[in-house]
C-alpha cells in the first residue's frame, strides 16, 4: 500500500475562508485514500458541520487530519479542537434540533450519522475536541477466491 | 562631474561595479525608463519610472559593494523588495506570463552593460571582462528577486480570485415568462446566500415570476447551514408569490442530506434543471390551457 502523503495536516479554523480549505482538504484526502463519491461527500459534510461548530461555538481552533489503517482498510481520522467554552450537556447537544444559537441544531447529531466512529471530549471551560473516523470500505472482488 | 577615482584601480571588480552603479545611477535609470518593464508599469509618469529605477540601481550598488552579487537574500535588496514586488505584480496582473516578466527584467541588462563598458575606456580588457561578469551575475540575481516576489504576490492574487469567485454576483436567468432560475456555484456561505436571496426576490418581483428554480448542481457541499439558507430562500420566495423548485441535487448529496437528518419538507425538488423547468411549465401550462378554454367558452 502506498503511503498517503498529503493526507496528514493541521489546518486552522479561524474564518469562513478556513472552512473552505477544511472541506477541500478532507475531500482530497478522502479521494486519495480511496473513498467513493458518496463516502467522500458524507465525510466532507460532517467535517463542514464540525469545523463550523469549532468556529462558531468554540471561538476558533484547528482540524488535524490523519491517515489510519486497520487491516487492509484505509481510514481518515479528523480531530476538531478548540479551547472554547466546552459543551455542558453532551446528550442535549447531540439531540436533533437542539441549538444554543439560531442554527437548525442538526450539525452534531448529523455529523455522527455521517461517519463510522464519533467521539466528543469536552468539559465546561476546557474546550471541545470532536474526533471522527471513516473507513474507505472497498467492495470485495465478486469472484475472488481467498 | 565628481571624480570617484579612475576605474580599474584598486578595489575588487564587485566594488568597481558598485561604484559604477552609484556614479551612473541617473543615466542607468533614464535608460531603464525606456525599457518594457518600467514603461508598461509606470504609464502615467516617466519621472516615476526614473525614480523607481534609481532606487533599484542604488540597491544593486549596495549589493555589489557588499560583494553579494549572487545572493538574492542580500540585505541590499530589502529596501527595494516592495518596489520590485509592485513592479512584478503590476506586470503579471495585466496578464503577462512570469517568463515574459523574466525576459523584461533580463532586458535591463544589455543597456546597463553598455554603460559600464563605456565607463571604463582606459581599463584593461581583463578588468572590463571581470566587471561585466559581476554585473551580469548581479542582474541575474535581480531577476530572481523580482520573480520570487512576483510569484508570492501571484499566490496572493490566486487566493483573492478564489475569494472573488465565491462572491461573484449571482445571475438570475429568465427561462420563460414567469420562470426564473439561479444557478448556484461554489460555496453557499451566509454572505453569499444573502445575496442570492436578495437578487432572486428582486427578479421574482421584476419579472412577476410564478416559479423560481434554484439549481445547486454547482454547490459542492450541502450541510445544515446551506440547507437552512435554501429553505429561507424558498420561504421568502413563497411570500412573494413564487413557488421555488430546487434542482441539481446529485445522488451523493441526496444521501448525505438524508443521513444528516435534514428535512427539506415542503420544498419541491427535481433531479435536473430541465426537469424543474418541465415541472414549472406544466403547472403554468395548465393555467394557460384553462384560461384559453375559458376564452373559447365565452365566445
Ligand atoms: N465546539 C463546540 N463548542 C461549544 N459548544 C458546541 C460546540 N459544538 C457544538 N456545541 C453546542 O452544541 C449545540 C448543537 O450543535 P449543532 O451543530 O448540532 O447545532 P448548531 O451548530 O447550533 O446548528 P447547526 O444545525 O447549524 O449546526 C450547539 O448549539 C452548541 O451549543
Ligand atoms: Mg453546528
Amino acid at each position: 500500500m502506498e503511503t498517503a502523503a498529503g493526507v496528514e495536516a493541521c489546518l486552522p479554523i479561524r474564518s469562513d475562508m478556513d472552512l473552505v480549505w477544511v472541506r477541500q482538504h478532507v475531500r482530497q484526502a478522502a479521494a486519495q485514500l480511496g473513498f467513493g463519491l458518496v463516502d467522500q461527500t458524507k465525510l466532507v459534510t460532517a467535517a463542514s458541520e464540525l469545523a463550523r461548530n469549532t468556529l462558531v461555538h468554540g471561538g476558533g481552533g484547528r482540524m488535524e487530519a490523519a491517515h489510519v489503517v486497520r487491516g487492509r482498510v484505509n481510514g481518515l481520522r479528523l480531530a476538531f479542537a478548540d479551547d472554547g467554552p466546552g459543551i455542558p450537556d453532551l446528550d442535549r447537544a447531540l439531540t436533533d434540533g437542539y441549538t444554543s444559537g439560531d442554527g437548525l441544531g442538526m450539525g452534531l447529531g448529523g455529523a455522527r450519522r455521517l461517519v463510522h466512529e464519533f467521539a466528543i471530549d469536552s468539559a465546561p471551560g476546557a474546550g471541545t475536541t470532536v474526533t471522527v473516523t471513516s473507513w474507505a470500505v472497498r467492495p470485495p472482488h465478486p469472484r475472488e477466491v481467498v | 562631474m565628481p571624480e570617484y577615482g579612475a576605474a580599474g584601480q584598486g578595489g575588487s571588480p564587485a566594488r568597481e561595479v558598485g561604484e559604477f552603479l552609484l556614479r551612473r545611477r541617473e543615466r542607468i535609470a533614464q535608460r531603464w525608463a525606456d525599457e518594457t518593464l518600467f514603461r508598461t508599469v509606470f504609464t502615467v509618469s516617466r519621472e516615476e519610472a526614473v525614480e523607481a529605477g534609481r532606487a533599484v540601481v542604488e540597491a544593486l550598488a549596495q549589493v555589489a559593494g557588499a560583494d553579494r552579487s549572487a545572493d538574492p537574500e542580500a540585505p541590499g535588496f530589502l529596501v527595494v523588495r516592495d518596489q520590485l514586488a509592485r513592479i512584478g505584480s503590476a506586470r503579471t496582473r495585466t496578464g503577462v506570463t512570469p517568463s515574459q516578466v523574466s525576459n523584461d527584467v533580463d532586458a535591463l541588462r544589455p543597456p546597463t552593460v553598455d554603460l559600464l563598458v563605456a565607463d571604463l575606456p582606459d581599463a584593461a580588457p581583463e578588468a572590463v571582462r571581470e566587471a561585466t561578469n559581476v554585473l551580469t551575475v548581479l542582474m541575474g540575481t535581480l531577476r530572481l528577486v523580482v520573480m520570487e516576489t512576483a510569484l508570492s504576490e501571484g499566490q496572493a492574487l490566486i487566493d483573492r480570485q478564489r475569494l472573488q469567485l465565491m462572491e461573484v454576483a449571482t445571475p438570475v436567468i429568465k427561462l420563460w415568462d414567469g420562470i426564473v432560475a439561479v444557478p448556484l456555484i461554489g460555496t453557499l456561505d451566509s454572505a453569499r446566500s444573502q445575496i442570492v436571496m436578495e437578487t432572486l426576490l428582486e427578479a421574482v418581483v421584476d419579472q412577476q415570476a410564478r416559479f423560481a428554480i434554484l439549481d445547486i448542481t454547482g454547490v459542492p457541499t450541502v450541510d445544515s447551514l446551506v440547507a437552512q439558507h435554501l429553505m429561507k430562500t424558498v420561504a421568502a420566495a413563497r411570500l412573494m408569490g413564487a413557488e421555488c423548485v430546487v434542482s441539481g441535487i446529485r445522488p451523493a448529496i441526496a444521501q448525505t442530506i438524508v443521513h444528516l437528518g435534514l428535512d427539506l419538507g415542503t420544498v419541491v425538488t427535481r433531479a435536473s434543471l430541465a426537469d424543474a423547468l418541465g415541472y414549472a411549465l406544466r403547472k403554468l401550462g395548465t393555467d394557460i390551457v384553462t384560461e384559453a378554454s375559458h376564452g373559447a367558452g365565452e365566445r
